[in-house]
């Protein structure tokens, strides 16, 4: 079973009326959504040609106004935002909105590491879980993906220092099989790939997911082409995806392909990268502001929704798998992000 | 010991449990115990009981004490 099976087109005509549908749905439960629409000039009934004509939001007003579509006693979970400013998105799900995400995530992570729970290599460390009752985003992140692993062995000890002892001895159990590594991309770089060239360690069994942007390792001049290629030039390492996503469309998993050249879009979601200048849509291989989509989010209005991240589509239905295939580039200036949601805090 | 018996020892050795916790009603996320991360560890404890190799749906359906019973009885554990 995979989920990255729609070209472009086929993807662009099932989108569309089912965001037009969620996007009157959250009309309809959430006032706040509803405001915010009348103050864009989306009064209710107004027909869409494309996705892109649909309204969004900036992802930013998730830190400052209670946007959700269902009734407080309805809220089975809030999940917040690690913020670099101290401000948090709050995003409201209820039981169906928690065991959607949690599904969607796993099939797309199935798409690449398949149904049974490979042994795992999570490049943190265990001290991640010792207060129980108060994880980090870092914590929650590590433990979502627990699920997909059995055997979960850290590589970082309880001081956060590399334990070559524990990987050894997990490679001398799994290593002849498929097996699951998980980690931040400056972790597993500066631990693991570090560790196993060090130790000359075999990681070409192994299947590689991380995330988490390349800024820390700019000075290392580390980016995606150089990490796969002295991956499996130095480990044998050789299945490799990125992935990018937030928690404001939680359950979107956007993944990287088997041959590197980019992030692609499981078939119920999209992205349109937009200039910060006019908001409409660039032309392939011009850098702007990257917009998500997904047809997920039913208890909150986060369907349609501005990043602050700067990104670039590389080419549609050009690659391993079909629709488009883009980067993240980075985070947009400070002061850039705050323009893009200046207009709608006036208006909310 | 039978298949209930088991489990429920499962449950409350791998939780940690409390005496008195209704353990055969129990849901995921009732009680702090069984939280996301208590979960990896009920996981890891019921394969080791039984036997068995739950798969990455199996890990995620596993909502409750009486789903965690169908389940071990479909991979034909003995009651």
């Amino acid at each position: 079973m995979t989920l990255f099976t729609l070209g472009q087109a086929d993807r662009e005509a099932r989108l569309l009326p089912e965001l037009v549908e969620l996007t009157e749905h959250h009309r309809a439960a959430s006032p706040e959504y509803a405001r915010l629409l009348a103050a864009l000039g989306h009064p209710p009934g107004r027909r869409y040609a494309r996705v892109a004509d649909l309204p969004w939001l900036p992802v930013r007003l998730f830190k400052h106004h209670v946007l959700k579509s269902i009734p407080d006693d309805e809220v089975f979970t809030v999940l917040t935002s690690s913020g670099t400013t101290g401000e948090v998105s709050r995003i409201y799900l209820d039981k169906a909105a928690a065991s959607v995400q949690q599904r969607m995530l796993s099939a797309t992570m199935q798409t690449v590491i398949g149904g049974r729970r490979l042994p795992m290599l999570l490049v943190d460390t265990r001290a991640l879980f010792t207060k129980r009752r108060s994880f980090s985003a870092r914590g929650a992140g590590v433990l979502g993906m627990m699920n997909f692993g059995r055997d979960h062995t850290f590589v970082l000890d309880e001081q956060d220092r590399p334990d070559p002892e524990a990987v050894r001895s997990f490679l001398a159990r799994h290593g002849d099989q498929p097996f699951l590594i998980f980690g931040f991309t400056f972790m597993t770089w500066l631990y693991l790939y570090e560790l196993a060239r060090e130790h000359r360690l075999d990681l070409s069994n192994g299947i590689l997911i991380h995330s988490g942007g390349w800024k820390k390792l700019a000075d290392r001049a580390v980016d995606n082409d150089e990490f796969r290629r002295r991956f499996a030039q130095e480990t044998g390492l050789r299945h490799i995806h990125n992935f990018y996503g937030m928690v404001e469309q939680i359950g979107l998993t956007f993944l990287e392909g088997p041959d590197g050249g980019g992030l692609y879009c499981p078939d119920f979601s999209d992205v349109i990268v937009r200039d910060p200048a006019t908001w409409r849509e660039v032309p392939v291989g011009t850098p702007g502001v990257v917009q998500v989509i997904s047809t997920l989010p039913r208890s909150y209005p986060g369907h349609l929704l501005l990043t602050e991240d700067r990104g670039v589509v590389h080419g549609v239905d050009d690659g391993a798998w079909p629709g488009k295939r883009f980067s993240i580039l980075g985070r947009l200036p400070r002061a850039e992000a705050r323009g893009c949601s200046d207009t709608f805090a006036a208006a909310a | 010991m039978t298949l209930t018996d088991r489990l429920r020892a499962v449950f409350v050795d791998a939780l940690e449990l409390p005496e008195g916790v209704d353990v055969e009603n129990l849901k995921y996320r009732d009680i702090e115990q069984w939280d996301s991360l208590g979960h990896m560890t009920l996981v890891a404890a019921i394969e080791d009981e039984f036997g068995v190799q739950l798969d990455t749906d199996q890990v995620i359906d596993l909502s409750s004490f009486k789903v965690a019973q169908d389940m071990l009885r479909g991979l034909g554990v003995d009651e």
